[in-house]
């Protein structure tokens, strides 16, 4: 079956010439679900930028093949009207912007990009209706401006939310877990896992073993020092769980 | 009785080329330099009569012996002023044949707007024999209004054909010694708008000088005048979306808005005059003196979309002189590349119970610098007045400048003014978010100022606040790297 993406030998540094991936392999199909973990620092959101676009990062060797473009010759918007979406570790406030009005705006683009007219405005506010029931968003929040206000849960709930309505072919879930008490966490997991599909698939990053007991991986890879260094079954997560990063990484020099 | 403008625009498609273009004076041009001489011949030429004359000369000695303010955040290299032209009379534009002969700059700008294509020909002075030649326009618009009483038309016809109104009223909100440009205007003012509504009457229309764009004394040195009677309503708009160059660099204008007892005036300006080159070079110099008078119970209400000119420098104001009365500005001010405004409001609290509300949105990018400055001033006999006021800043990139200087004074003890602030930034997060949500980064900051400047778009009539909307999306394009 063809990959949805395909990351080869991927080498990204910052402007300053610090080199923060250093090779990344990566392939993920259609309906898989892949955990990312590693130690602070490793490269894991990093991986995710520089997938979206984020102009901070300077990618200096590698190729990433997306649906069968080359994505790094995509510009961040085209990214995401080719269907990549990124559940943001921060997502950014925006005042004075509804939140409505932003995702209208979104899937009017996206639409365009693909050569199609604005939604109507019922198709859209009946879809907000049915996803925003999925990770259980309170009404007011969309009419205020978009993440302006929202606690940290609102916040990573939006972006679920987001996602649930733009549809995309490959979601990357940057410490969606990170800030979130149990409830919120098993809401959002609830509608990563509604959205799953034999079409779409997912990249989830996590710090912690918890959110992987939500959302259940296919496969699970270690990143360190910019490089995976071990790829598993879910099983992995446990394992690491139990007995932390220090063993593999010995594993790793030793080799 | 009352006309909509859909009945009047269809009568006005039916109507032909009546009147001709402006009274032919092409090359009617005096000297350069200003001195009582000039001014004679200006009021002579004008055919004023003798009060007039006298009242532009008392104006006129006052501003020699004025001196050009400095205190506004502006830096400039001052006119000057004996090497201008103080009477060029209307030069009828060069008439070209087609679209075609027009800068395709200006043409897309048009495009981007929405400007249907007979209005574009008319605005970039395409002959066109009929609907939007404005002096036809005006002339027609004039009789419907003339059948309620309403007098709307040329300051310099308003001198000749209501000369008590005039003198009644003229400088009585701004008088001619008010400031450095007022007194200059004063004293060399070429023409402008008149506008009278009287008792009881609502004007059935938005009343428009766009519609005179292509009168092209419009110029320099404008006055208007807008006496709305007891319990009368208007609404008024002034200037254009549309691209605007002028060959001259100065611009002093002044406006006097009269609302006698329970009247209202509505008075909206869209100002985009040429802001120079992306480096700063050339643009246009505005020094605008606007203010307004509320009588017991009326209201007056401003509001401005500034995106153009060089220098702005610009406080449309109201003397709250009548109890009950109510004063109202909402202003976006937009500064690009090397733009500077200096703008703001007065409110002035003399009657009791007067309200008054300023909500002030500036917009800064490129290497611009923007300004609000205000007075919201209570008197000891204002009592029981209140005040809000908002005053926000929003910066894109970081080689803007923006600026509040804020002056409350409460003279009495039952009045209360309220003030609020706010600085944001249009960072590069936000861009990146909305890229990664699928929006370019100009539609993005479309949609960023044109949320941040919301409530004062709201308060523009229909068709302007859609133009208004787009002309924000161009002033800024190309604001973000």
């Amino acid at each position: 079956m063809d990959s949805i993406i395909k990351i080869k030998n991927l080498h990204a540094e910052l402007s300053d010439g610090t080199k923060i991936l250093n090779g990344v392999n990566l392939e993920v199909k259609p309906g898989e679900i892949h955990a990312i973990m590693g130690p602070n620092g490793s490269g894991k959101s990093t991986l995710a930028s520089v997938l979206a676009g984020r102009e901070d990062y300077i990618v200096t060797e590698g190729e990433v093949e997306y649906n069968g473009m080359d994505l790094l010759d995509l510009s961040p918007e085209d990214r995401a009207r080719e269907g990549v979406f990124l559940a943001f570790q921060y997502p950014v406030e925006i005042p004075g912007v509804s939140n409505i009005n932003f995702l209208k705006t979104s899937i009017n683009e996206i639409r365009a990009y693909k050569g199609e007219g604005p939604i109507s405005a019922k198709e859209f506010l009946g879809m907000v209706s049915e996803k925003s029931k999925l990770v259980e968003l309170d009404n007011k929040l969309k009419n205020r401006s978009v993440n302006e206000g929202f606690s940290g849960g609102e916040k990573k709930r939006n972006e679920i939310f987001q996602m649930a309505m733009l549809e995309p072919k490959l979601a990357i879930l940057d410490e969606t877990d990170s800030g979130l008490d149990i409830d919120a966490l098993r809401i959002v997991a609830h509608g990563v896992n509604t959205l799953k599909s034999s079409e779409n698939a997912s990249i989830v990053i996590t710090h912690y073993q918890r959110l992987l007991d939500y959302i259940v991986p296919d496969i699970v890879h270690v990143l360190w020092n910019g490089r995976i260094i071990k790829s598993g079954p879910k099983e992995l997560a446990l394992e690491l769980e139990d007995k932390g990063y220090d063993w593999l990484k010995k594993e790793v020099i030793t080799e | 009785m009352a006309y909509t403008e859909k009945e009047l625009a269809k009568e006005l498609e039916n109507k032909k080329y009546e009147y001709g273009f402006v009274t032919d004076v092409e090359s009617d041009v005096i000297k350069k330099g200003l001195n009582e001489e000039i001014v004679r011949i200006i009021s002579e030429k004008k055919n004023e009569p003798e009060w007039l004359l006298e009242w532009r000369l008392s104006a006129f000695r006052k501003w020699e012996k004025m001196e050009e303010p400095d205190w506004a955040h502006l830096k400039y290299k001052k006119p000057n002023f004996q090497d201008l032209h103080y009477y060029a009379a209307p030069k009828t534009k060069k008439k070209l044949d087609s679209l075609d002969e027009v800068d395709p700059e200006i043409l897309k700008t048009f495009e981007r707007l929405g400007i249907p294509l007979e209005e574009q020909k008319a605005l970039s002075g395409v002959a066109v024999d009929f609907v939007m030649d404005s002096v036809s326009v005006k002339t027609t618009f004039s009789a419907k209004l003339l059948e309620l009483g309403i007098i709307f038309c040329s300051f310099s016809e308003a001198v000749q054909n209501h000369p008590d109104l005039i003198k009644k009223y003229l400088g009585k909100v701004v008088p001619p010694t008010d400031n450095f440009y007022a007194a200059l205007n004063s004293a060399v003012f070429s023409d402008g708008s008149f506008c009278y509504i009287p008792k009881g009457v609502k004007c059935p229309m938005e009343l428009s000088t766009y519609f005179r764009i292509n009168e092209a004394n419009t110029g320099q040195f404008e006055r208007t005048l807008v006496i709305a009677d007891e319990d009368s309503y208007v609404s008024y708009l002034e200037g254009c979306t549309a691209p605007q160059r002028d060959e001259n660099q100065l611009h002093a204008a002044v406006v006097e808005l009269i609302a006698l007892d329970g009247a209202s005036i509505k008075y909206s300006t869209v100002q985009n005059w040429y802001p120079g080159d992306e480096n700063g070079i050339g643009g246009i110099f505005n020094f605008v003196t606007k203010r307004g008078l509320c009588e017991k119970g009326s209201k007056i209400s401003w509001t401005q979309v500034e995106t153009g000119s060089a220098v702005t420098w610009k406080y449309p104001s109201c003397i709250l002189k009548g109890d009950n009365s109510e004063g109202e500005f909402y202003s976006v001010a937009v500064t690009n590349n090397y733009q500077q405004a200096d703008t703001g409001t007065k409110m002035i609290h003399l009657g009791k119970n007067t309200k008054s509300v300023i909500i002030s949105k500036g917009i800064s990018a490129g290497n611009s610098s923007n300004s609000y400055r205000g007075l919201v001033q209570m008197n000891p006999g204002a009592s029981n007045s209140r005040n809000f006021s908002q005053c926000d800043s929003l910066l894109i990139g970081d080689q803007c400048g923006a600026h509040t200087f804020p002056y409350i004074e409460v003279q009495n003890k039952s009045s209360r003014a309220e003030h609020e602030a706010t600085t944001s930034k249009i960072g590069e997060d936000q861009l990146f978010y909305c890229n990664q949500r699928g929006i370019d980064t100009e539609k993005a900051i479309s949609l960023i100022v044109n949320g941040y400047a919301k409530e004062v778009l709201n308060k523009l009539p229909m068709e302007f606040a859609i133009e208004a909307q787009k002309l924000l999306e161009i002033s800024l394009e190309g604001s973000v790297g």
